[in-house]
């Protein structure tokens, strides 16, 4: 039985991936800021599932706390199988062209505060020998555009970063999946109209839980946005630089 | 603003702004000087769940079960809940719902802000019977556990309390045992009124679970014919605890306004009287098609066309005094405006535990009637004046549109009762009874 830590599990894509591991027989550790929603999702996946379920209140932008917060998670199932990152927060661009220091929380939460988690993983999978690693990303950091290129920058650094790590890690049989869904339909994007581009999280779970059974690297959800973001990376500078996106 | 989040009876048609809620333990949102109202699947027939131009808290996200106790039977849920996820839960463990109303596609608040009955109301009483405590969130912030015994008159008046007295929260409320998914169910033809009468007291005796189906276009000697259907739980050995499984068919879009029209209920209200070819039959079928046949078809008020149904029920005080209903089904056969969906039940003594709670003891009617508009409305209205010189009242739950004297009079306690409404809370409904502008 798979023991896997589910890093911003009250987040509305890590919901639906802890109801598919559980549904799977799974024993989850959940991370999150609040302790009163942690204990709201533990005690439904309880009831419906029964398996086991811990959870930890942990602040993802204290990165000094993260190695005995990773300790307490391996200890509390008796040893990890999989790590999940599906923290994050959508950055107000406007706010972050006025001032520096808003981008920079918005690049603590959204990259360094992942890669930080990420470091802290893959020493441990990496000592296993085994293990997967999954940090949910954005088709954002595709490409740089005047719409949102902070939190572009950060997804962006984020996928070199586990663009690298699953080449070091490859030899030692630890998967390393970049997840980059487009428009979800969450309370992340409860400010924005929707269109016909939405996903809904349960859509980009079960995306997420087939890239992990069939060891799928890189995966776009839902997969269309592959090929859209085939054809913006296509474009050529000189001519981008002049759109609106 | 928007215009989807509708009544099942579809009138009136309103746009509300919408908030959904994600959380039971997060603040309320700020109201922003617009009135409030939860808001689950949209069951509610009438305006009980419209807001024309305030905020509609839009609850199916708050669908997280906090407790459930295997021993005791006791099941603790957000109120966003289904009936259907909570069937999907404690079925296999040997549970079932204490009582249950005719849809499973509604919440645990709204079950209990509309303290909604069942089959089994001669045994078990409402919903709120069940409910041992629950949280209510005041536009204050205050929160506000109550039970029969903690804070009691806020139970009283949360309870039936169509959602006005702040947010409900979560709900706790005991379940029923059960040996096994399926019923045991008899049919027995009735070939009118009378005859109704002399079976249903007998049923109530030995069945957990009564209701009829009436042919109300039926006239004559065969006045109020129709079928009751009774059945209990069945033991271990005649099935097992499987839960239901989600509904297939839908009905894709509104069929036109003709579609139902007296020859075509009345072809399909004989058809339904004579499939049972004997008087009686027995059967044992799974808890879904009994209690919930129409749950089968996803969107079926979209038979009812653009303009919708309304939905009218009424309970009547009866000692034996058949005059009333012979009385009201007089008046719809002779009107011509039928409907294929008439259920009659006799209610029992058990006292419901809200202040607006509907039930009561007496016979209770429930009929779909087709929005002609001018001449269904003056047929209602007629049916009033019976109901209410009998002693009688509707149910708001799925009430559109009877008058505010007609409320005030039926429902004494609403003065009281209005003592609780949360001060950024209304609803059309309650704006309607208590003489405001809607």
């Amino acid at each position: 039985m798979p023991n896997i830590l589910l890093v911003g599990a009250t987040s509305a894509i890590a919901q639906a991936l802890a109801h598919e591991f559980a549904a799977r027989g799974a024993n989850l550790v959940l991370w999150g800021r609040s302790p009163e929603r942690l204990q709201t999702l533990g005690a439904d996946l309880r009831i419906r599932w029964g398996g086991k379920v811990e959870t930890e209140t942990v602040d993802v932008n204290a990165c000094e706390f993260h190695n005995a917060k990773f300790d307490r998670a391996v200890r509390a199932v008796d040893g990890l199988d999989a790590a999940v990152f599906c923290h994050g927060s959508l950055s107000n661009q406007g706010e972050c062209e006025k001032d520096f220091s808003q981008a920079e929380k918005q690049l603590r939460i959204n990259c360094l505060s992942v890669i930080s988690l990420l470091t802290v993983s893959a020493n441990y999978f990496q000592m296993r020998r085994k293990g997967t690693i999954v940090a949910i990303s954005s088709v954002a950091g595709d490409r740089g555009r005047q719409s949102n290129y902070v939190y572009g920058t950060a997804k962006a650094a984020l996928n070199v970063f586990l663009q690298g790590m699953r080449n070091r890690l490859h030899s030692s049989g630890v998967k390393v999946i970049t997840v980059k869904p487009g428009f979800v339909d969450t309370p992340m994007t409860g400010h924005l109209k929707k269109g016909v581009l939405f996903a809904s999280p349960s859509r980009v779970s079960q995306d997420i839980l087939r890239a992990i059974e069939l060891g799928r690297p890189v995966v776009y959800t839902p997969w269309f946005w592959r090929y859209i973001m085939l054809i913006i990376r296509l474009i050529p500078e000189t001519l981008f630089q002049r759109l609106k996106l | 603003m928007n215009r989807p989040f509708g009544s099942w009876g579809r009138y009136p048609q309103n746009s509300h702004h919408t908030h959904k809620l994600l959380w039971s333990t997060d603040p309320l949102p700020p109201s922003n000087g617009q009135l409030m109202l939860a808001y689950g699947f949209g069951r509610s027939y009438g305006d009980s769940c419209q807001n024309n131009a305030g905020t509609l808290l839009l609850t199916q996200a708050l669908n997280h079960f906090l407790a459930f106790d295997q021993e005791q039977g006791l099941l603790r849920c957000e109120s966003g809940v289904s009936l259907d996820e909570v069937l999907k839960l404690i079925v296999p463990y040997g549970y079932f719902l204490p009582t249950t109303p005719g849809t499973k596609f509604i919440t645990v608040g709204g079950a209990l802000a509309n303290d909604v009955h069942g089959k089994n109301h001669h045994r078990a009483g409402t919903f709120g019977c069940a409910v041992t405590q629950f949280e209510l969130l005041r536009s204050n912030g205050e929160r506000l556990l109550c039970s029969p015994e903690l804070n009691p008159e806020w139970f009283r008046a949360t309870v039936g309390g169509l959602g006005l007295t702040g947010l409900i929260t979560w709900v706790e409320f005991k379940l029923r045992r059960i040996e096994s998914a399926f019923i045991k169910v008899e049919s027995l033809k009735f070939r009118n009124i009378q005859e109704f009468f002399e079976i249903s007291a007998e049923s109530d005796t030995h069945f957990e679970h009564t209701v009829s189906w009436l042919d109300c276009l039926s006239k004559g000697a065969s006045l109020g014919r129709g079928i009751l259907m009774r059945g209990n739980h069945a033991p271990a050995s005649a099935g097992n605890l499987k839960a239901h499984r989600q509904p297939k068919l839908s009905v894709p879009c509104d069929l036109p306004g003709f579609a139902l029209n007296q020859w075509s209920i009345k072809v399909f209200n004989a058809a339904y009287y004579s499939r049972l070819r004997a008087k009686a039959t027995l059967a044992t079928t799974h808890y879904d098609p009994f209690f919930y046949p129409l749950d089968v078809l996803n969107h079926w008020n979209r038979i009812y066309g653009r303009r919708g149904f309304f939905q009218y029920q009424f309970v009547v005080p009866f000692a034996g005094d058949q005059t009333v209903i012979r009385e009201i089904l007089g008046k719809i056969a002779a009107s011509g405006q039928g409907s294929f969906l008439a259920v009659l039940k006799a209610f029992g003594n058990r006292k419901s535990p809200g202040l607006l709670s509907f039930p009561r003891e007496g016979i209770t009617l429930a009929l779909d009637i087709p929005n002609r508009g001018r001449q269904t409305l003056d047929l209602l209205n007629a049916l009033d004046l019976t109901v209410s010189a009998a002693g009688g009242r509707l149910y708001p739950a799925k009430d559109a549109r009877m008058s505010a004297a007609m409320f005030q009079t039926s429902y004494p306690e609403w003065q009281e009762f209005a003592n609780y409404v949360d001060p950024a809370f209304s609803s059309g409904f309650w704006r309607r009874v208590t003489g405001g502008s809607e």
